[in-house]
């Protein structure tokens, strides 16, 4: 457990002294969000319509901006080998990787989301469900994430590769997560969805530190 | 069923839609087998060359 | 051979023994003839019942026969998937080299089914529902299965290391057959919230047992082609990979 918070504090360390990476990944999430009124028209009643979706899609699109992060520069210098020799379970320092991510990453969407949403015109209601199923879903998209982070590592083109192969895993959580915005705004119980989400991350969180660890094993060696 | 051939080919009308279906269907069906032939042939070839490579190699050197 | 004729139905038994390139190969060559010929056979019998012997249908007209190349092809592509990831599994676990090869060999041939699915889904539509395109559960969870046979496609292509290649492409497989139902049921609720199509592409006209039949020599036909088409790619697979083996330099094929 131990190395687990290291890990954390360690990646959360790195991140602090090149707070420009996230930011940009950040300032992503707004950019996109703003240009669909800009491409679809301003009419409130639409933008109330598209802002889950919207919202959602920008949130998977910033999420797999983020990715190449969590793997990537510490297979690049050595780092990740040494992880992987050393005694802690390789399970828990990419859990610790994966964590650390969704707070740079995921937490961030969670706490813009309702500004944004403000822009689309949602109200206060649908604000609340939209960071539920935000904080809900992130998680999740950290952890499937990583498992395509893990597949590509060292590969040329490996970022296009990583979003071709994760944005299919990632419909169900932008289904459940902008399906439950969408169905409160419309006034239909949404225990559902948000059940189906927590259900989706508990499984995500049994299993993705597993596979990613075997993931990343077999780009080690 | 069909009183003629012009009918089987009209289809009751929607001779676009199904011939189109089974016609890439064919298409498909027939092309990979195709591609994966020439595929096998290329390797053949690239193995019978180095083979040669190798007898000619021998005899050369002895 | 005595491989080929102690070969029974199911080949469990068998595959332990074969579980080699060097002992596969000859195998494969000598059943693929005669997967050829069974599909052939399947296939002149199902489109022959899918043309001449099932009836046309009340409310679709003859045009509902698409139905007779389009499931039997979503059926394959998602069979295949299985089938793929299964021996994906089996080399991951084993590590065996020939499993892994397989799995290569039936992904083109599954992403090409899928394909064909979406094809033969669109062209049914279209004059059925007007649109070429609709957005229902079933068409959409075929195109994320397309997604993911290119996705598995592509990954192995970018891997120079065969190995590497083998084992990274199975956990790929593996995650995607987990996620596969989980995708399917995500995208029908979708299309329930929303209620779309009303009507779904691939709601079937009423059946009658003949249209059962044709699919289902239909489906007979694609799976022999599937086996067929898969043993000949994993021929050139299994030459390709094991080119400087010595059995490879042996063979009759390469000595001219």
């Amino acid at each position: 457990m131990n190395a687990m918070f290291a890990i954390i504090t360690r990646d959360l360390l790195l991140v602090m002294r090149r707070k420009s990476e996230v930011l940009t990944a950040l300032f992503f999430f707004v950019v996109v969000t703003s240009l669909f009124p800009l491409g679809i028209g301003a009419d409130p009643a639409l933008l109330r319509k598209i802002a889950p979706g919207v919202i959602w899609v920008a949130a998977l699109l910033s999420t797999l901006l983020g990715l190449h992060r969590m793997f990537a520069a510490d297979y690049q210098d050595g780092t990740l080998e040494q992880l992987v020799l050393s005694p802690q379970p390789l399970v828990l320092l990419v859990a610790g990787k994966i964590i650390a991510h969704w707070l740079v990453c995921g937490l961030p969407l969670v706490i813009l989301a309702p500004i944004i949403g403000i822009q689309f015109d949602l109200d206060v209601d649908s604000l609340y469900v939209l960071m539920a199923s935000l904080l809900l879903g992130t998680p999740v998209l950290s952890l499937l994430g990583s498992i395509g982070a893990a597949l590509t590592l060292g590969l040329r083109g490996g970022s296009v590769l990583m979003s071709l192969l994760i944005l299919p895993l990632y419909v169900p959580v932008l289904i459940f997560g902008a399906g439950a915005v969408y169905a409160n705004s419309v006034g239909l119980n949404i225990s559902g969805h948000i059940s189906l989400l927590g259900a989706l991350l508990i499984l995500a969180l049994a299993f993705v530190p597993w596979v990613s660890a075997a993931a990343i094993k077999i780009a080690i060696e | 069923m069909w009183n003629s051939p012009a009918e089987f080919f009209a289809m009751g009308g929607y001779a676009l839609y199904v011939w189109s279906s089974f016609g890439v269907c064919a298409l498909v069906l027939i092309l990979e087998p195709l591609f994966v032939r020439a595929r096998y042939k290329a390797i053949v070839r690239r193995l019978q060359e180095e083979r040669l490579a190798e007898q000619f190699d021998q005899e050369n050197i002895e | 051979m005595n491989e080929v004729n102690h070969l029974s139905k199911t080949r469990w038994f068998n595959w332990l023994k074969l579980s080699s390139p060097s002992t596969f190969y000859p195998v494969a060559g000598k059943l693929i003839p005669i997967f050829w010929i069974l599909t052939a056979i399947f296939g002149i019998a199902g489109l022959w019942v899918s043309f001449f012997v099932a009836p046309v249908d009340a409310v679709q007209g003859q045009g509902y026969r698409i139905i007779f190349i389009h499931v039997p092809a979503s059926w394959m592509s998602m069979f295949l998937y299985l089938v793929m990831a299964a021996w994906a599994g089996l080399g991951l676990v084993f590590n065996t080299r020939l499993s892994a090869m397989m799995a290569q060999a039936l992904a083109p041939v599954g992403a090409w089914m899928a394909f064909l699915s979406l094809w033969t889904g669109a062209f049914w539509g279209k004059p059925m529902w007007g649109a070429w395109w609709v957005w229902d559960a079933r068409l959409t969870s075929e195109l994320i299965l397309l997604f993911l046979y290119l996705g598995f496609i592509a990954l192995q292509a970018s891997i120079d290391n065969p190995r590497r290649a083998d084992k990274a492409g199975a956990i790929l497989a593996l995650v995607g057959v987990v996620n596969v139902p989980i995708i399917y049921f995500s995208v029908k609720w979708w299309n329930t919230l929303h209620q779309g199509a009303s009507v779904s592409v691939t709601k079937a006209p009423a059946m009658a047992q003949t249209m059962l039949w044709g699919m289902l020599l239909m489906a007979l036909c694609f799976w022999m082609y599937s086996i067929a088409v898969g043993l000949m790619r994993v021929r050139a697979i299994i030459l390709e990979r094991e080119a400087h083996a010595d059995w490879v330099r042996q063979l009759s094929e390469v000595k001219i």
